[in-house]
């Protein structure tokens, strides 16, 4: 008999003789925290609650040159159907519209979209069809995510609901970070240590 | 004088620097825990029963969830396997890698494959493995174990970190965490980069989509997927849960609960290897940029947001193969244990209970350690080798925080009680050692003629001097305490003379 069998024989077999629970029906208000519950600006209360889960809000796309002026290096990935919208503002800059991975290093930043902001977390949600280039959105030191306002969902629930078929989706709350040396806070282990978001 | 229970003798055995580095590890997230819940819930007991109910249901009927998981991921393209124990997972996993050609690994933490000893297999099969959290990154170079669910190095502080760096060639010795964590991030990019497979776990797997949920905080959990071209998912069978919408109760209390954070920074659904040139199903949104409308949904709408696509991407594992495993979970959940397999290794029991924090994870001799150790980890034993851990349920004062911390409400103290009993029923002597014989009093209080004899006789020890008495250990106790006077027989004699007054109003 194969492992498969054998276990699905005992899980069975241990399940069989009991009685089983029913599954509660809950509604999702249950899982909604108290920020969203009282929210009337969900927009407001994303970048709110970006800010306070480390992020760093970009106010629009002109400012793009200034929040990239500490950058380590001039060189950035961009997904190709954003850069009309930064063509202009990132003069100067040297852009890629393809990942390079023999350039992983070089590269300071990656502006790739975000598929939703979940406003009680502030939270981005990035899946496999907004994201042109997962490691562009993870290997340099900056990710910009670009994030329509309408796009920005209330609740966790809400988002999980947009998964769809969507084989790759990820929540983005804050930049990468650790607390493993003593508990002390240190961002930017293996992911961005610093995460952006500018709404469109 | 030295304690027959070896927990105690490690908990006395250790280091203060340890003592203190555990008890602040523990004490700090206790703390945010409980802020993040009453902050953001108020009361979130309802959320934390819904949970248990949830997990509950899952397990009861787990056959048919388990079965829906597979089918589900194998639609989307993924291998599903099942492993009976470690060294079926482990020999699976080695075939994998060898088939595929794999020689350098790259590993997200995962709890499980702590269990099953996989990196020592993976070894001994000319297999380097890399743990890329970095405190599993740590204990792998220390050839440490974790000693702790979340925070595995809990037990080290940052100079015994910097002089193992330094150890390992990973620069001059430092002790500053930023610039720890900067050494790990450049080592670990270029396995990363290099690396031919990821293994991962799973924090929770949804039998409707097969979509299986990892959290981190540093990334790597996301670069094992999206660097390598093999993708090894490793995950206990009790980690199914029905549906994707049940994921929101769980996240929205692990994290909290562990450290105090509403989620993970990182939180990936998967269920499938990337979709290599296949074009976006028909009828779908286009994944192009478009502006929406500038309204925003409100909480009771439908949401809004665009549907991602099924557009290829052009990077992540091209192949994807799940492990179930079950490895001793099965026969718990024939027994009346069951409900510790509700367990999302959270770790805050671990973080508020008093023996654990005062005697650091290693003292429990296992991968789990603290309360749910204690109840988990003989269970996960062998029948045979049950006796090897029954000392472990000992260890604990019974004070109910675990339970009362514990998001899916698992009763651990009523365990741990029950297992004692097991423990001394089968005549386990790690479970003996240290515990007076119940022998005399149960001589006694099955002869009720002998008990009140001794209860009178036993008002002689009101005579006796006690705080006078060199006994080292009655001393330690009586010099802070004052014991009351011993006044057997009084309740007989007060029942027999207080009349029946049972008719009165």
């Amino acid at each position: 008999m194969s492992d498969r069998e054998q276990i699905m024989n005992r899980v069975r077999n241990a399940t069989a003789s009991r009685p089983r629970t029913e599954y509660p029906q809950w509604d999702s208000g249950i899982v909604h925290s108290r920020g969203i519950r009282d929210s009337v600006d969900h927009v407001g209360l994303f970048c709110q609650k970006f800010d306070a889960v480390g992020g760093k809000m970009v106010k629009a796309i002109a400012d793009l040159p200034e929040m990239l002026k500490d950058a380590a290096s001039k060189k950035g990935y961009i997904d190709p159907e954003l850069l009309p919208l930064v063509r202009d503002v990132l003069t100067g800059f040297e852009i890629d519209t393809t990942f390079d991975r023999a350039k992983v290093d070089e590269y300071a930043f990656g502006i790739t979209r975000a598929a939703a902001g979940i406003a009680e977390s502030g939270s981005l949600l990035l899946t496999g069809g907004s994201t042109s280039s997962r490691m562009g959105a993870l290997a340099p030191w900056i990710h910009i995510a670009i994030l329509e306002r309408a796009k920005i969902v209330p609740t966790i629930p809400d988002a999980i609901a947009l998964f769809g078929s969507e084989r790759n989706a990820l929540f983005v709350t804050g930049p990468s970070k650790t607390a493993d040396v003593e508990g002390i806070l240190i961002k930017g282990v293996h992911g961005p240590g610093v995460q952006m978001c500018c709404l469109v | 004088m030295k304690s027959p229970q070896s927990i105690d003798r490690y908990a006395d055995a250790l280091p203060q620097s340890v003592r203190e580095t555990v008890f602040e590890g523990t004490r700090v997230p206790t703390i945010w825990r409980r802020e993040a819940l009453a902050r953001d819930y108020g009361d979130s007991d309802p959320l934390r029963k819904l949970a248990a109910q949830i997990k509950q249901h899952t397990l009861d009927h787990l056959d048919q969830y388990l079965e829906q998981a597979e089918t589900r991921l194998r639609e989307n393209g993924a291998e599903v396997l099942f492993a009976n124990d470690a060294a079926s997972a482990n020999s699976m996993v080695t075939r994998l890698l060898r088939e595929n050609g794999a020689k350098l690994v790259v590993k997200s933490k995962s709890m499980l494959t702590e269990e099953l000893h996989l990196n020592p297999h993976l070894e001994e099969n000319g297999i380097e493995v890399v743990e890329t959290d970095l405190g599993e990154f740590i204990i792998q170079i220390d050839d440490d174990i974790p000693s702790h669910i979340i925070k595995p190095i809990v037990h080290k502080n940052r100079r015994d970190i910097a002089k193992s760096f330094q150890r390992e060639g990973l620069g001059d010795y430092n002790d500053d965490p930023e610039t720890i964590t900067r050494r790990a991030r450049k080592h670990l990019r270029e396995k990363f980069l290099k690396a031919d497979a990821g293994i991962t776990g799973a924090n929770f797997v949804s039998a409707e989509s097969g979509r299986i949920v990892l959290v981190t905080n540093e990334g790597n959990a996301r670069f094992c997927i999206t660097a390598p071209r093999l993708h090894i998912v490793l995950v206990g069978i009790e980690k199914i849960v029905p549906h994707d919408r049940d994921f929101a109760v769980f996240l929205n209390l692990l994290a909290r609960s562990g450290v105090g954070q509403q989620l993970t920074v990182y939180t990936q659904f998967i269920n499938g290897p990337r979709m290599v040139g296949v074009p976006a199903l028909a009828g779908s949104q286009s994944p192009g940029f478009e502006t929406g409308s500038e309204e925003v949904s409100r909480a009771s709408d439908p949401p809004k947001g665009g549907t991602p696509t099924d557009a290829p991407t052009t990077d992540g594992a091209e192949k994807m193969v799940v492990i179930f495993v079950d490895n001793g979970r099965s026969s718990i959940l024939d027994s009346e244990y069951r409900e510790v397999l509700r367990c999302i290794r959270c770790g805050a029991c671990q973080n508020v209970c008093p023996v654990y924090r005062q005697a650091s994870g290693h003292a429990y001799r296992t991968t789990y350690q603290g309360p749910i150790g204690a109840v988990l980890s003989p269970l996960l034993m062998k029948q045979d080798e049950f006796a090897s851990l029954a000392d472990l349920p000992k260890a604990s004062s019974l004070c109910g925080a675990c339970q009362e911390v514990c998001p899916v409400d698992i009763p651990i103290p009523d365990m741990l009680v029950r297992l004692r009993d097991r423990a001394f029923r089968e005549g386990a002597s790690q479970a003996k050692a240290g515990t007076p014989s119940m022998e005399p009093w149960a001589f006694l209080a099955t002869r009720p003629k002998a008990w009140r004899g001794m209860m009178q006789a036993a008002n002689l020890a009101n005579l006796v001097p006690l705080n006078l008495m060199p006994v080292p250990p009655l001393m330690r106790w009586l010099g802070s305490r004052e014991l009351p006077k011993f006044r057997g027989g009084e309740f007989r004699s007060w029942m027999k003379n207080r009349g029946d007054d049972t008719h009165h109003e």
